[in-house]
């Protein structure tokens, strides 16, 4: 029994993370996260369909404006996230260390998702300029190739690198002008929904990321198979599953996006063909005339 | 004919002689087997196919039937090319050999005009003046990046991927060969190419020039057929690419067969591209890019625009002197320089169309053709128009691929641009409007890989092509195209 003088710590809730709220799964369900000796941590959301759904008709709604904002202020909103991050680092080392990362290890990874928004942040407003053309057709015609965001993106976030891998496709793909429904790691879950309290509090309209936590093994098929999402992005699937991620995916021709076997704490798992990959070539043609 | 008060007459005071293109200079074999190795070989089993004239019906010459083991003799001739000679040239030297290809279409551009126009139908004015002068274009563009590939990929190291399987339509036969084996040969990989069973003839006389270039046997390897020999393509094991240009249905049964497989795919698929007209667009223009827009090679055009947005204070003035210009086309023998509209490529695609022009009435869209006479024999399909139409018509929402308009208002920019991107497709658009500002605001937000803007349905090898969403994945021609046919890797 505690003394009058001690206090009794408030855990938090881990809730999911959809169109700018934290509703719980709607299907009242939920997973117990243990650590190491078997103690629950938390008890984590278990998503289901319809919280996907809900999802990406969220994102599909914050699509338009989102990826109508300029490069400028995306690449400002993308700064913010990691000065939020930064603020907050000790509570993800803490995740990071309670799930069983050992102190140095957790820094490391927190530093480095702090970095890599950062990184992304300053290609806003580059990578057009590295992937678009002017192109000299031999008729007497204006025609440029531009980069524009995909749509609604869906990422089933690697497994094994809660933070940091998180991160590193989520940043792609929003700093692009996509909207993203992510499936959080199942092992490590935790920072995924502290995460979305940072983006939260970043100037991300809502909608444009939402984040679900749950079981690969039964959301994996919504992620890929969904008519209104346009490409899927999956990180860690054994062949069987990569296979049944890319059928799915051609109900409606999905871009399809494997990012397997990627050490994402080395500096070389950040380049601008990551934001690339969510991305379509518009060409725009005008005759020059009078 | 007279349509209105205010309308032009063409018809009954001109009168046009006939003006076909001569084909005595054209030599065809009257069989023609499958290119393989760099020789000219039998199918295994010894079956062939009729290729016929469409606007005759009568058979031009018997193609190779390619079965399984075809495709697989095929596939190991690329693959030995790939590993051997092709992946040793220098690279500046596999340029000049697609240089060469250039070179020997444009001397031989004619004959392969009238070989593209007798086998697929279309009009000899366009076969001499868009697909085979791009075709040629298109090689002679490609070839230069062959040596110089390392600077398309800002940070990445660039390689072949080895054997690339490409599957291509009827409906620009010559030239979507070009799209496809240019950019792969150019990135140092091989082809083992399927042209389409109803317009075969200019791929294989292609293989003549590949041989008479001189390529090292295998890297251009030419099999014929139809869905069967196509699957056996997709489907080979010792297959790495996969290019395919085609509908929709058919380019999800691809991406389908390819989950589980590391083949690195681009899909050219179907569209049912939006043509938006406002109040202020120089209407004449306009009209003449309607025109082209739907009615270019009798509509099979993937990017066709389909479906006519006129904003409504137009609209009356629009579909007058679109009913006008339509009585103005000639329709008939593709090989005479006259002809406007040649023939729809094949008894079944007829069918299909026909099928739609039922739907569309049937559906209670008001239709209207135009009154020119057609030949007897052939098959052929008078340019159409239905209005009174909404977005929920399957005239609407479905790719005809024929000369086939479905005509619809809008008031407001916003609603205009909703009902545009109102499809699962997103191949291309076209908007015609004086304002420059609103020129930018619809290209921006139309959901479609190339947009027109005032101009329609033009085509150039540095320009990517492809689509958003259902419309396929990946882009053709440009330096964008190169992606395609290249692993890119960490430097």
């Amino acid at each position: 029994m505690a003394t009058a003088a001690d206090r009794v710590p408030v855990a938090k809730t881990y809730k999911i993370y959809i169109d700018g709220k934290f509703p719980r799964t709607e299907s009242g369900r939920y997973f117990a996260l243990e650590d190491d000796d078997g103690a629950t941590i938390a008890n984590i959301c278990r998503g289901s369909r319809k919280d996907f759904r809900n999802a990406v008709v969220a994102a599909r709604n914050a699509f338009g404006g989102w990826s109508g904002t300029s490069a400028y202020l995306r690449g400002q909103i993308l700064y913010r996230i990691a000065e939020m991050l930064e603020g907050r680092q000790e509570q993800f080392v803490a995740e990071l260390v309670q799930q069983g990362l050992s102190k140095r290890k957790a820094r490391n990874e927190t530093e480095a998702a702090i970095d890599r928004l950062i990184y992304f942040a300053g290609w806003s407003d580059k990578y057009q300029q590295v992937f678009s053309s002017v192109n000299p057709v031999s008729s007497s015609h204006f025609n440029f190739s531009v980069l524009e965001s995909t749509g609604v993106v869906s990422i089933i976030a690697p497994d094994e690198s809660g933070l940091l891998g998180l991160v590193s496709n989520v940043a792609p793909a929003i700093v692009g002008g996509n909207t993203v429904v992510v499936l959080a790691s199942e092992k490590l879950p935790l920072c995924a929904i502290s995460f979305a309290e940072v983006l939260h509090s970043s100037d991300v309209p809502g909608g444009v990321v939402n984040i679900l936590t749950g079981y690969r093994a039964e959301l994996t098929g919504q992620f890929s198979s969904h008519m209104d999402v346009n490409a899927v992005i999956y990180c860690d699937a054994d062949a069987e599953i990569a296979a049944s991620i890319q059928q799915q995916a051609a109900d409606n021709i999905k871009r399809v996006i494997a990012r397997v076997d990627v050490d994402w704490n080395k500096t070389s798992a950040q380049h601008p063909y990551l934001i690339r990959d969510t991305q379509e070539v518009k060409t725009t043609w005008h005759p020059i005339g009078s | 004919m007279h349509n209105s008060p205010n309308s032009l007459a063409f018809n009954d005071g001109w009168q046009y002689a006939p003006a076909p293109e001569s084909t005595d200079h054209i030599s065809l074999e009257k069989q023609f087997d499958l290119f393989i190795g760099g020789k000219f070989v039998a199918p295994e089993e010894g079956r062939y196919f009729e290729t016929i004239n469409p606007a005759t019906e009568e058979q031009i010459a018997s193609v190779g039937l390619a079965t399984q083991t075809d495709v697989d003799r095929a596939v190991k001739a690329a693959r030995k090319a790939f590993a051997g000679p092709w992946s040793k040239m220098k690279a500046a030297e596999r340029g000049k050999y697609i240089y060469r290809i250039a070179r020997m279409l444009q001397e031989r551009s004619r004959e392969f005009a009238v070989i593209e126009s007798l086998d697929g139908g279309k009009p000899i004015r366009e076969s001499r003046d868009i697909d085979i002068p791009l075709a040629a274009a298109h090689f002679f563009y490609y070839a230069g990046w062959a040596d110089k590939l390392e600077y398309a990929f800002p940070g990445r190291n660039v390689a072949a991927l080895g054997v690339a399987g490409q599957i291509i339509p009827w409906n620009f036969p010559l030239l979507m060969a070009a799209w496809k084996i240019a950019p792969a040969l150019a990135c140092g990989n091989t082809v083992v190419l399927k042209p389409a069973e109803s317009t075969p003839l200019t791929a294989l006389k292609l293989a003549e020039i590949v041989q008479e270039a001189g390529l090292p046997p295998g890297v251009v390897n030419i099999v014929t057929g139809a869905g069967e020999t196509g699957a056996a393509i997709v489907n080979h094991a010792d297959v790495d690419k996969v290019a395919f240009t085609g509908s929709t249905e058919v380019g999800r049964i691809i991406q389908r067969a390819l989950a589980g497989t590391s083949k690195k795919y681009t899909l050219e698929l179907g569209g049912k591209a939006a043509n938006i007209i406002f109040a202020d667009a120089a209407i004449d223009q306009a009209v003449e890019g309607i025109v082209n827009g739907i009615f270019f090679n009798q509509g099979h055009v993937c990017c066709a625009g389909s479906r006519l947005f006129v904003q409504e204070s137009a609209v009356d003035e629009v579909v007058r002197k679109l009913k006008d210009r339509m009585e103005t086309l000639i329709i008939g023998d593709p090989l005479d320089k006259n002809t406007d509209i040649g023939a729809i490529n094949s008894a079944g695609q007829l069918e299909t169309i026909e099928s739609y022009l039922s739907l569309g009435r049937e559906e209670g869209a008001e239709m209207y053709q135009s009154s020119c006479a057609v030949p007897e024999r052939g098959y052929w399909c008078r340019p159409t128009i239905f209005t009174g139409v909404s977005q929920s018509n399957r005239i609407v929402q479905e790719e005809i691929f024929g000369p086939v308009l479905a005509i619809q208002t809008f008031r407001t920019l916003e609603e205009g641009l909703s009902k545009a991107n109102n499809t699962p497709y997103g191949l291309s658009g076209g908007v015609w409007t004086d304002k420059g500002a609103k020129i930018f605001k619809m290209t921006q937000k139309l959901r479609a890989g190339v947009v027109w803007a005032n101009t329609f349905n033009k085509f150039d090898p540095t320009s990517p092509f492809g689509g958003y969403k259902e419309s396929g994945v990946g882009r053709e021609g440009g330096l964008h195209g190169l992606d395609a046919y290249l692993k890119l890797e960490a430097r």
